[in-house]
């Protein structure tokens, strides 16, 4: 076995861990948060510019 | 949303809005467009030569720039107000239906991930070449594209900011690396390295062409516009960015315009040193012409140079086309084109994450076929269909939002000539795929009439329509 073989093996693991992250977080964080929650994004909707405005009145 | 609101909705879970966060500024922006497109420097732009010769190429760079900045500045007036992830599908629903508005999705999501899947490809192709030429043959290029899609999905994952940073790092590297190649050649000394007068004297084949330095005529220069396409394809991209920069009116024209001309300037260099370093029989086929350049050249720091750029900028397309693709799908989930669920915010990275997830086992399996030309073409046909939307998209967003109507970040000059010079070379263009890719053109034509039946008749019902227009536009001129 030698450097390259080690390194298609390195590829192999290294992708694997990386997308089973990905997955667990997912679902660690479908459990802890509602589906309004996480889908409760809103198009057309500016913060910077409602802060900005929050800011300039004040409050 | 601010932090306070992002620990309500951890400890107590109550609802509440997450939105993408706005952290994007002009440089990620052109990093993003720049990034996508820069690849077609390093290889694809060069199949024009085969068609139309190396000075056919020149035209089809020239016609298709025109193409693609008259694309640029019709995507930025339109998009600097509407500022919404989904870009172009966004725009298609303010402006045309929600029919059009699905199958603009449909190219984007298609064009992008198609194109990632060709770039991770030739990153695997480009390891295996250079265990090569290490002594080291027979490496498996399949490991290698699969870490290359997990890992760049994993950063887009964690946040924008990040990808779309290292997207910048990267694309410049490479971008600087062709400039450093053309002083590398010493391009005021004609003769010495380069040889333009040499390589350019191609004689035309008699019973096509009688036009010298063409070789197959001005069809064939026609032929080449279906690969000139590689020198800008994705600078469209931007768009998707739309929804996460903190000043939408002033960062997507910005970084959109000045990811044109750092193009125009790329291409035009690239054409000069590959015309001038290969012969065009050559040129016409090769993998990777300006690596090739660079290995004429004769030194050893181009070399190392040019592969390394070469990977960096198939990585900054494959990292920018995850951002892009998982954009537009978000965008249609969020609309109930597509199912809800993948239009979830990761509440602490606020990123589309389940939209990301998805797409990797198909960018992964296209990889995996190892058919960079059929892949490649899918998506070249997916970007041209959705060009030539925008004329008539623009049309009707300057005939129902007149000059004046609404606040806009950047007004196109010269309307409507952008839009009906547009329009014209859209059509030569999809002619000229028609040339070569005929069947694959009326296959894609197929998959979307089906996939429209299946969203008239089975999708639709879904789509809460009032809630389709989002912006705080007045009504539109005539409604």
């Amino acid at each position: 076995m030698d450097f390259w073989d080690i390194l298609q093996y390195a590829a192999w693991a290294a992708a694997a861990l990386l997308v089973l992250w990905m997955v667990f977080d997912a679902i660690r964080i479908s459990q802890h948060f509602s589906e309004d929650v996480l889908t409760s994004s809103q198009e057309g909707i500016d913060e910077l510019a409602l802060q900005q405005e929050q800011h300039r009145s004040g409050r | 949303m601010s932090d306070v609101a992002l620990d309500q909705a951890t400890t107590t879970a109550t609802p509440t809005v997450i939105n993408l966060r706005k952290v994007l500024g002009p440089a990620h922006v052109w990093a993003l467009g720049v990034g996508i497109v820069l690849v077609g420097e390093f290889m694809g732009w060069n199949f024009s030569v085969a068609k139309g010769g190396a000075y056919g190429s020149l035209v089809a760079c020239w016609v298709v720039g025109l193409l693609y900045t008259c694309v640029a500045m019709i995507d930025s007036e339109i998009t600097s107000t509407v500022a919404a992830a989904g870009g172009q599908y966004a725009q298609a629903k303010h402006t045309t239906g929600p029919l059009m508005a699905f199958n603009v999705g449909l190219y984007l999501v298609m064009a992008y991930t198609m194109l990632e899947a060709a770039d991770v490809l030739v990153i695997g192709d480009l390891v295996k070449m250079g265990a090569e030429e290490l002594g080291r043959p027979g490496v498996d290029p399949h490991p290698f594209v699969f870490f290359m899609v997990a890992a760049l999905a994993f950063l887009n994952y964690r946040g924008v900011f990040m990808a779309l940073s290292v997207n910048f790092l990267i694309t410049a590297i490479a971008f600087v690396s062709i400039i450093v190649l053309w002083i590398g050649v010493h391009p005021f000394s004609p003769g010495e390295i380069t040889q333009h007068a040499e390589m350019l004297a191609i004689q035309p084949l008699p019973e096509l062409s009688n036009v010298p330095g063409l070789p197959y005529g001005w069809m064939g220069v026609l032929a080449s516009f279906q690969f000139g396409i590689w020198y800008y394809l994705g600078i469209e991209g931007t768009c998707q960015a739309a929804e996460e920069v903190r000043s939408a009116g002033r960062s997507l024209p910005l970084g959109t315009m000045t990811g044109m001309i750092t193009l125009l300037i790329a291409a035009a260099l690239t054409w000069w040193i590959c015309a001038g370093m290969l012969p065009w029989d050559y040129l016409g086929q090769a993998l990777a012409p300006l690596y090739d350049a660079s290995k004429m050249s004769g030194s050893t720091f181009l070399h190392v140079l040019l592969w390394v750029a070469t990977v960096f900028s198939a990585t900054a397309s494959a990292n920018g086309c995850i951002n892009d693709a998982s954009r537009a799908w978000f965008s249609m989930g969020r609309d109930r084109y597509l199912p809800q669920w993948f239009s979830a915010v990761h509440p602490k990275y606020r990123t589309p994450y389940r939209s990301i997830l998805f797409l990797i086992p198909i960018a992964v399996a296209f990889g995996f076929t190892g058919l960079l030309a059929q892949t490649i073409t899918f998506s070249i046909l997916s970007g041209l269909l959705g060009y030539t939307f925008m004329p008539i998209n623009v049309m009707k967003f300057r005939r129902k939002w007149p000059l004046g109507s609404i606040k806009r970040g950047y007004v196109h000059p010269g309307h409507p000539i952008p839009a009906i010079v547009l329009f014209i070379l859209c059509v030569a263009t999809l002619f000229a795929v028609f040339l070569g890719f005929g069947a694959q053109l009326l296959a894609m034509m197929m998959f979307y009439i089906l996939a429209s039946i299946w969203f008239a008749f089975h999708r639709y019902k879904y789509v809460r329509r009032g809630d389709q227009f989002t912006m705080s536009w007045p009504r539109p001129l005539g409604y």
